[in-house]
């Protein structure tokens, strides 16, 4: 009995020591908030850590379900262009940052046991442990090759349904497919030759390897360019911020003025059905007049609609040059109820609004119920150009977005390399 | 007195060289540039020649608008359609023809870019636009 009493009493200074020991780095530590929210600010209630600096130019990022963040490069550095970011003690600031993937590129994601990360021209893929770590971040599997790059709207955004599909935009090297490009006089070519290997968005398989243009299929079409591309689950469709054309009143000064040059086309959101055609690079929308109206490389005045009649409009339309980058449906249940299912997008800023002053450099949020907007857009977090809204001077230039597994907000900036995660503290 | 009629013109002929060389442009010059400029350069490149990262390639101090002038030129009147590196940063976006600018005009956006946003560098004159425009028109027929 005595020795039972001494044994219980063991067990149970064993269990209280195991479980100190087991807390005492807890995953769940206060998190580590940026005095300024690192620079950006955000609505009441919402506070910011920085997770990584100075990474250069990063461009879309996932977060795994254990809260590590893989961010993809636009430009290699020491030959590798996946960064991994790990918060060992759980104060939201990685403090072990590693790279693999030899490649630069925008796009990653992660589905279903597999990280996937895209070139400029490919699509690869690592398997992950039940950690979501890459097995071997030295072999991934090619899934997809041989897309076209001519460096013009190049970057390959990726998405995943849960029907084994993979989407990737192919953005046309080309504003709106003249003759020469962006050359003032040169006419629209009619039809444009580029649409059956560009301006459009693909459907793959993800577990088929080196698919090329004959293994996939031109899920929709005219579209100019998109960076911002997600599939929304809630809904089970794909949707999609579009870049819309440059430069109306450099090209027709005698059909656009400074200011309508400045404000059209509108920057575009898509839900975008297998078939889809929004009309690039005949038609573009113009927000004011609520209508796609016909390109003025296709004999376009402005208001003559034309064949665009028929095609298919935008859910939702932003004023013109933000450049849409990121786009992510927000599932968690961390920030407050009206932004569940409501949609984040990041806009990268301007240039072709020149000489008018720029405009974007934030992240908005777009409230949604039944797949569709519901309501306005409000901006969510503002100032990363830090006062200077000029795309070469701005301080940061939001690109991607990604939600944690806590709910949290990570947003990725391409100008440095500055990575936040935005929480709820109320 | 023939001699003194050499010298006096040799030292006119230097001093118009010189001052061809060192001369500050003048106030008209640099307007009728900027006319140019801001109607069909500054959209991409930006009010202040700083240009868009990744996109449109930066005017400031760089040696394609410092260094050969024949090279400026003939990028102006042909356009570029390549990567352009400058200090580790790439540069995407096509840079269309302007051919249907006069060589005035040419000269004029050239001169003004040469000594606008920090940079200082010679002017560009109206005949060495016509070298290259003629230059290029021969390349093309050949």
């Amino acid at each position: 009995m005595k020795y039972l009493i001494v044994f219980a009493l063991a067990v149970f200074i064993a269990a209280a020591a195991f479980k100190s020991a087991s807390l005492s780095p807890a995953p769940v530590a206060t998190p580590a908030f940026a005095e300024d929210n690192g620079g950006i600010t955000l609505p009441e209630g919402f506070r910011a850590v920085v997770v990584a600096d100075s990474l250069g130019a990063a461009r879309h990022i996932a977060v795994s379900k254990t809260g590590d963040v893989y961010v993809k490069m636009e430009r290699v550095r020491d030959g590798r262009g996946i960064v991994r970011l790990h918060d060992a003690n759980g104060d939201g600031v990685a403090d072990q940052i590693s790279a693999f993937g030899p490649f630069s590129g925008t796009g990653i994601a992660i589905k279903n046991g597999y990280l996937y990360a895209s070139s400029n021209s490919e699509v690869f893929r690592y398997k992950l442990n039940d950690r979501e770590e890459p097995i071997n971040t030295e072999q991934p599997e090619k899934i997809i090759t041989g897309l076209i790059d001519r460096r013009e709207h190049n970057s390959k955004s990726i998405a995943l349904d849960d029907a084994g599909n993979i989407y990737v935009n192919i953005g046309a090297p080309s504003n709106a497919c003249q003759i020469r490009n962006r050359t003032k006089g040169s006419p629209g070519q009619d039809p444009c030759p580029l649409l059956d290997s560009v301006g459009g968005i693909w459907q793959f398989r993800t577990d088929k390897l080196n698919q090329t243009y004959k293994d996939g299929e031109r899920y929709a079409t005219g579209i100019r360019n998109i960076v911002a591309l997600a599939w929304n689950n809630t809904a089970n469709d794909l949707y999609a911020v579009q870049h819309g054309r440059d430069q109306l009143n450099n090209l027709y000064p005698e059909l656009y003025n400074e200011e309508q040059s400045a404000e059209l086309p509108a920057e575009e959101m898509f839900r975008v059905k297998k078939g889809s055609d929004f009309g690039w690079p005949y038609c573009y929308y113009d927000h004011l007049q609520k209508q796609k109206v016909l390109m003025p490389e296709y004999g376009g005045d402005g208001k003559k609609v034309e064949r665009c009649a028929d095609k298919q409009k935008p859910i939702y339309a932003f004023p013109g040059h933000w450049g849409p980058n990121g786009l992510l449906f927000y599932t968690g249940t961390q920030f407050p109820e009206k932004y569940r299912n409501g949609a984040f997008i990041a806009f990268h800023g301007s240039w072709n609004r020149a000489p008018r002053p720029q405009a974007g450099y934030f992240v908005v949020f777009l409230p949604f119920k039944n797949g569709m907007p519901s309501g306005d857009y409000e901006i969510f977090a503002d100032n990363f150009a830090g006062g200077n809204l000029d795309p070469g001077k701005a301080r940061f230039r939001p690109c991607g977005l990604a939600q944690g597994p806590d709910g949290s907000l990570y947003i990725s900036d391409d100008q440095k390399g500055r990575i936040w995660k935005v929480m709820y503290t109320q | 007195m023939k001699r003194i009629h050499i010298i006096f013109s040799l030292v006119v002929i230097t001093t118009v060289l010189l001052s061809a060389q060192t001369k500050p442009v003048s106030k008209e010059r640099m307007a009728a540039g900027k006319k140019v400029y801001d109607t069909y350069c500054l959209t991409c490149h930006q009010a202040d020649g700083t240009g868009v990262p990744r996109l449109n390639p930066p005017l400031v101090k760089t040696d394609f608008v410092l260094g050969d002038k024949k090279r400026l030129i003939g990028i102006i009147l042909k356009g570029m359609d390549e990567q352009v590196e400058i200090d580790g940063n790439y540069y995407n976006n096509v840079m269309a023809s302007h051919d249907f600018l006069s060589d005035q005009e040419v000269a004029d956006v050239l001169t003004f870019i040469r000594n606008s946003f920090g940079n200082k560098a010679g002017a560009v004159s109206p005949a060495e636009v016509k070298a290259v425009r003629a230059a290029l028109n021969k390349a093309s027929k050949r």
